[in-house]
């Protein structure tokens, strides 16, 4: 059947500057280029197998290449646009669920970029980060409604509940191995050691060469329980439990036999080539009570040692499922939105299911705080935070700390192009495939998410020191350091915040 | 408390809240290697983690997910026991002279249940297997609905009749019933075989272990060659490998 797929990028060669090196037929395993021999020179084979991870164009030592869109109109209608299109023909072509990868690219609105920041002018005037000093470190963990101290000794009568320190408000988040490359996973974890932070397994098991980087991991207990066994559970710094992931609310994981590999099903405990499937729901947890009874089987198998994390999706209800999550006995609550990454997911439901990050957080403080047990927990914020504006932000509304993991794909060289699924990343991130998961050395890779990260801190610093705040625990929750713009009055209502100019 | 009899303990749980129970069998499988607790109402999570070479003996009702994560220990129950045993149980064994509830050997991919009376729902729910560990779990009585549901590996042995929904989602393992499904009733994606002699003989191995335990409190042992019983099993370990498109 012949199919009616168009290609989406066409490739600009500069024939000026292409010195026929063939990099790019090297650099891509899409096989887009092709170089051949008989005209003497490189030649662009095939425009639709062209994802646009612009792996080719940085590699291309005269900068000869540029993707471009494939310059075909559409139907001139603003309803049937071209992609809508497309995507009726590849299921007209497959009868297929159409597949997705990263996070949600529709014209949602963002709301971080409807939310300014706050400075001192004359009063309470704002510190110099570069000479006083400011304190980005961060407890996540329930906290005890009082404490008892015997001052004589400077000791704790009370015992405090197990916490986690960061020294940034941020972790990466969730990837496990199979969606993401050793080498990814290697590169994160050698950079939370080295911030003081954390990195999270994801539901893929704690490979033998992240053991040593184990004090700094997140071990994630998901519907699938791959990988998870008491020497697991013990390993890891705080145990996740995920319930939902923003890019796909109400879906549970597939990751396709293909990517099973050897390393992938030792660390899976799984066999080699079939599916794994994490099913949508955990089958043992159909009310409140029953994620209670999760939580403290994990915090039995671990004798209450680690905080428990519950990760849920940002949906409709998050603030009351929130809440439950806190009675549950849940101590750090993780609400994800509706732009963070995936390795796959269903088209649809990644962009169309779900709410912004920034409305659940709103929600979900504000719902805690009017209960009274805001105190008792942490909420961690996730769901596409693309600077340190953006962490900004999400604090001053309510968050303790972030998770992030598409910014630090991005250092490591991800392009989003989306085409994870395929499992032919250029960039040796979202692949098992040998030959591209050498191209990511984990060394250089860590020291870019360490610049990074670096970088953030230094700049969320200097935002609170303009706002004259010293410890970024006086900023969680600070409302008043925000304004809204061009936002209605519902929104900022749910946001908690007032209008510039108020 | 505690009462140290050289490998022997003896612990009372009454209605200790299960945080105080379990760590009061924590210290008492410190000191001794078999455990016995009576007086038991419904503590959760008895078992958890439990190493080789520790056994708890139950005389009372042990609360949902005894056996959790359970790592090689042993667990008998001298009755029923409740929703969720051996939750991602990695090795080991539970025999439960009576009946059990939902979601048992939920994700367990080592060890062994054998429980002597029928289940609850959702038995067996996304087992798996892993090189040398293959899990099994022998039903004597009926089964609730979703019995094997995601199965990805390990073997269920059912001698009652199973429930509805059977084996949903199954792309591993194996179920052994003692009755032959009528051809409408093979779930979309299974196989349905007659046992040939390499299952008679895992059949002979479970059900003469099955009858160790229980012959003696069911008046007689359940026939043990193997005869008669058929086999499920999925037709692929990519059931759903043409689902979606990118």
């Amino acid at each position: 059947m012949l199919d009616y797929l168009l290609p989406r990028y066409k490739v600009e060669r500069d024939r000026d500057l292409c010195v026929q090196c063939g990099v790019c037929e090297r650099s891509c395993s899409n096989q887009v280029h092709r170089v051949d021999d008989d005209l003497g020179r490189v030649v662009v084979a095939d425009y639709a197998a062209c994802v646009n991870c612009q792996r080719c164009v940085v590699m291309c030592p005269t900068k000869a290449i540029a993707i471009t869109r494939w310059p075909q109109v559409d139907s001139g209608s603003a309803n049937w646009t071209l992609g809508s299109m497309q995507d009726i023909a590849k299921q007209a072509q497959t009868g297929a669920v159409l597949l997705s990868s990263m996070g949600n690219p529709e014209p949602y609105p963002i709301y971080w970029d409807h939310l300014l920041l706050n400075a001192s002018q004359v009063t309470n005037p704002s510190i110099d980060p570069l000479r006083e000093p400011m304190e980005t470190r961060v407890l996540l963990g329930s906290r005890p409604g009082m404490l008892k101290v015997n001052e004589r000794e400077h000791k704790l009568v009370s015992p405090m509940p197990p916490q986690i320190k960061l020294d940034v408000p941020l972790m990466f988040s969730a990837m496990s191995f199979g969606s993401v490359s050793l080498n990814t996973q290697m590169a994160l974890a050698m950079a939370a050691r080295e911030l003081g932070t954390y990195f999270n397994t994801g539901e893929g098991g704690l490979h033998r060469d992240l053991e040593p980087y184990a004090a700094n991991a997140i071990v994630q207990v998901a519907s699938g329980r791959f990988g998870v066994d008491p020497h697991y559970l013990e390993a890891g710094a705080a145990i996740e439990i995920k319930i939902g992931q923003g890019a796909k609310p109400g879906i549970g994981g597939h990751l396709p036999g293909e990517k099973i590999n050897a390393e992938v099903s030792r660390t899976r405990m799984i066999p080699q080539g079939t599916d794994a499937i994490s099913p949508a729901p955990h089958h043992d947890i159909y009310s409140i009570e029953d994620l209670r009874q999760l939580i403290f089987s994990l915090k039995e198998a671990t004798r209450y040692a680690k905080p428990i994390l519950v990760k849920i999706a940002a949906v409709h209800n998050a603030a009351a499922i929130a809440s439950g999550m806190a009675r549950a006995g849940a101590d750090i609550i993780v609400v994800d939105g509706f732009r963070g990454g995936t390795g796959a997911a269903p088209k649809r439901i990644r962009d169309n299911v779900g709410i912004p990050i920034e409305l659940a957080l709103a929600a979900v403080d504000q719902r805690l705080r009017d209960e009274g047990i805001r105190s008792t927990v942490s909420l961690v914020a996730a769901g596409s935070l693309r600077n340190s504006a953006d962490v900004v932000r999400a604090i001053a509304l309510g968050a303790d700390a972030v998770y992030c993991a598409s910014a630090a794909l991005i250092a490591l060289g991800c392009h989003q192009c989306g085409d994870c699924s395929s499992g032919k990343c250029n960039w040796g991130i979202a692949t098992q495939r040998p030959e591209l998961t050498r191209r990511l050395n984990p060394e250089v890779a860590a020291e870019r998410v360490v610049n990074l990260i670096r970088g953030w801190n230094h700049e969320i610093q200097e935002m609170m020191g303009g706002m004259g705040i010293n410890a970024i625990d006086s900023l969680r929750g600070n409302r008043l350091m925000l304004r809204g713009v061009g936002l209605n009055e519902k929104e900022l209502e749910i946001l908690g915040v007032k209008y510039a100019g108020e | 408390m505690a009462q140290e009899l050289t490998t022997r303990a003896s612990v009372e749980l009454g209605t200790a809240h299960f945080k105080e129970a379990n760590e009061q069998v924590r210290v008492a499988l410190e000191h001794a290697d078999v455990v016995e607790l009576h007086c038991v109402y419904a503590q959760r999570y008895l078992g958890c983690a439990m190493p080789a070479g520790k056994r708890l003996e139950i005389h009372g009702t042990p609360g949902n997910d005894m056996a959790c994560y359970m790592d090689g220990g042993a667990i008998e129950v001298f009755g029923n026991a409740q929703d969720q045993i051996g939750n991602t149980m990695n090795a080991g064994s539970v025999v439960i002279h009576g009946r059990c509830g939902d979601a048992a050997g939920y994700a367990m991919r080592g060890g062994e249940i054998f429980v002597r009376d029928g289940c609850g729902w959702r038995v067996g729910i996304h087992m798996k297997q892993y090189e040398q560990k293959c899990p099994a779990i022998v039903i004597g009585g009926d089964a609730g609905s979703f019995l094997g549901e995601y199965m990805a590996g390990g073997v269920i042995v059912l001698l009652g009749r199973p429930g509805e929904y059977l084996a949903t989602g199954m792309h591993g393992g194996v179920i052994y019933l003692r009755s032959r499904l009528d051809e409408q009733d093979v779930p979309q994606g299974l196989v349905l075989e007659e046992v040939d002699e390499a299952d008679k003989e895992l059949l002979r191995d479970l059900l003469g272990r099955y009858n160790v335990a229980f012959a003696d409190e069911l008046g007689a042992p359940v026939a043990d060659d193997g005869e008669g019983f058929w086999r499920l099993r999925p037709a692929s370990s990519r059931p759903y490998a043409s689902m979606y498109a990118s």
